[in-house]
């Protein structure tokens, strides 16, 4: 299709445009946290990178990326496995009330985390278990396996019976076929789905926000979150922590945006 | 859904049908973890929320049984309409908004042939990945008094505009709003310029030969080209929109007064700060029934045009 030049300069405008809005607020908060602190600071120029530091040390980021980290791990690795393994029985075996339980976990990725969150809290707290990984790190398992398990059945799906039935006639076990054959061939897709959980799990806010009353056990954007109200003056400081906070998601972004955006699309289309 | 569990077994050999037929309690076995876990922290606290519901707590003393109380209140109280007219301008600003823009967008780009669009899809997705933390710290400087969009104003003789933003009665709901609008537009276009890519170019051809203009190709070709993708988009941002907790709690904490007040604050709210623990969990139920509905409907709508 031809395009006339004056279409074309609209377009690079519209394009330069719009990504312009999407910068502003991005660039405005680097610049933000790279300027100077307070008065005594804005003598010493207009350059502080050690802003990041003291980010890090007054608002104890070094403990709850650590928190963060550790959530992460937990919520990921254990919501792959369960979700390969469930995807895995969706996917290539049918069985009396498939159907049924596939729906129920269908049902999961529409539940918002707002209509569990109460009796969560308060069921948890009898037992004990609020301030503790795993009340933060349970119903973000829970959330996560809902999508991987419909990510996985349909990655599962995909695959050529002939490849399966290949193995069976081998003498390979269903567990053998899995571990072997199934699941190094679905790298691309296990790792669009570890990135996507990774991500939701680092940018929770909800779920640690009530899981943990104490404070005693607070991811990363829940800092940010208590930082931003111990300083109301000091935006240098409070920009910094964010910049820190949002790092591991977007590096890992464009680290791997291909993934990250046909992870999103597949997702979203399927759905 | 097209969910056909009988479609494995006709590719399978003679020998594996009796296995996949199931009388074997093995695809049990590999989703019992998945569905313990998930019924443990999942299906169990929503029954469990429904329950809650019922009842007047204030999450120590003894629970009263209301019935259906709670949720008449939703009716009745009006900081919890306030919550769900609010709810409904989210769906503006999340959802119609981007859409629309997104489908100008993508249509312009899809028709000129740009170089920079990679660079430019990464680009415009970057606020889907940053935490909505982040993002409600980065727009509360730029709303500030003496933020960016204030001293922009001034510097073009404005002066007369500039505000509290975040602090006004009328503009808090909007600037909170337009927040979700820029987070939204980017996944919107990225979607949408992959449906349109799909689109064949003779239709474009064919249609410039019919002596077709912009306008009438983007609503004769495009726009019912993308129609599956539109209904996509519609769907992620209307649930995100009615799920926004950490922008409200962040920005403006649903103030001034209850301008900017969302079910999901409200949820949060009533049962961790006023002790309403019953009225909270009516109101995450009803969210998530809204939530269902309104997938089923953007769904059901897509699927009757198509």
């Amino acid at each position: 299709m031809r395009v006339s030049g004056t279409e074309r300069t609209l377009n690079y405008a519209i394009l330069i445009g719009f990504s312009l809005i999407v910068l502003t607020p991005v660039l405005s908060i680097l610049a933000t946290a790279f300027g100077p602190a307070d008065a005594a600071a804005a003598r010493n120029g207009a350059f502080h990178p050690s802003n990041f530091a003291t980010a890090w040390v007054e608002g104890r980021f070094g403990q709850y990326m650590g928190t963060s980290v550790m959530v992460a791990l937990v919520v990921v690795s254990l919501a792959v496995v369960l979700s390969i393994l469930s995807g895995y029985a969706f996917g290539t075996m049918s069985f009396r009330g498939e159907q049924a339980l596939f729906y129920l976990f269908l049902l999961g990725i529409m539940v918002p985390s707002e209509a569990i969150i109460v009796p969560l809290f308060f069921d948890l707290r009898t037992f004990g278990l609020t301030d503790t990984l795993w009340a933060v790190a349970l119903p973000q398992v829970a959330q996560s396996v809902a999508f991987g398990t419909y990510w996985m059945r349909a990655y599962f799906k995909s695959v050529s019976p002939s490849i399966m039935d290949a193995a069976r006639v081998d003498g390979a076990s269903k567990a053998r076929i899995l571990v072997s054959i199934l699941v190094p061939m679905g790298r691309p897709a296990i790792t669009t789905m570890v990135v996507l959980m990774f991500m939701w799990t680092w940018n929770e806010f909800l779920i640690p926000l009530v899981m943990s009353p104490s404070g005693a056990f607070r991811t990363a954007p829940l800092g940010l979150a208590f930082f931003q109200g111990q300083y109301t003056q000091g935006t240098a400081l409070l920009a910094a922590a964010a910049v820190l906070v949002a790092l591991p998601v977007v590096l890992l972004y464009f680290l791997m945006q291909r993934h990250f955006i046909k992870g999103m699309l597949e997702g979203a289309v399927k759905e | 859904m097209p969910a056909s569990p009988k479609a494995s077994d006709t590719t399978g050999g003679p020998g594996t049908r009796s296995a996949r037929h199931g009388r074997t309690i093995t695809p049990y076995l590999f989703i019992a973890p998945a569905l313990a876990v998930y019924t443990a922290f999942m299906l169990y606290p929503l029954a469990r929320s429904v329950h809650l519901s019922l009842f007047e707590w204030d999450g120590l003393s003894l629970a009263t049984f209301v019935g259906v109380g709670n949720y008449t209140d939703i009716l009745a109280d009006e900081r919890l309409r306030a919550a769900f007219g609010h709810a409904a301008a989210f769906i503006f600003f999340y959802a119609l908004l981007p859409c629309g823009i997104g489908l100008v967008l993508a249509a312009v780009l899809t028709r000129a042939k740009v170089r920079a669009l990679p660079l430019f899809r990464v680009l415009v997705f970057l606020p889907q990945v940053i935490a909505m933390v982040v993002v409600s710290v980065a727009w509360k400087q730029i709303y500030a008094p003496d933020g960016l969009l204030n001293s922009g104003l001034r510097s073009i003789g404005l002066e007369a505009l500039t505000r509290s933003w975040l602090g006004d009665y009328a503009f808090a709901l909007p600037a909170v709003g337009l927040v979700g609008s820029w987070v939204s537009t980017g996944l919107v276009t990225v979607l949408l310029l992959a449906g349109m890519a799909k689109i064949p170019t003779e239709l474009f051809e064919a249609a410039r030969l019919d002596g077709a203009g912009a306008i009438r190709e983007f609503f004769a070709i495009i726009v019912p080209a993308v129609r599956a993708e539109v209904t996509v988009a519609l769907t992620l941002t209307i649930v995100a929109s009615l799920k926004t907790f950490d922008l409200i709690y962040m920005t403006t904490s649903g103030g001034p007064g209850s301008s900017t007040t969302v079910p999901s604050y409200e949820v949060y709210r009533r049962a961790f700060e006023t002790g309403q623990v019953g009225s909270a969990a009516a109101i995450g139920v009803t969210l998530t029934v809204i939530i269902f509905l309104i997938t089923l409907a953007v769904n059901r709508i897509s699927e009757r045009g198509a």
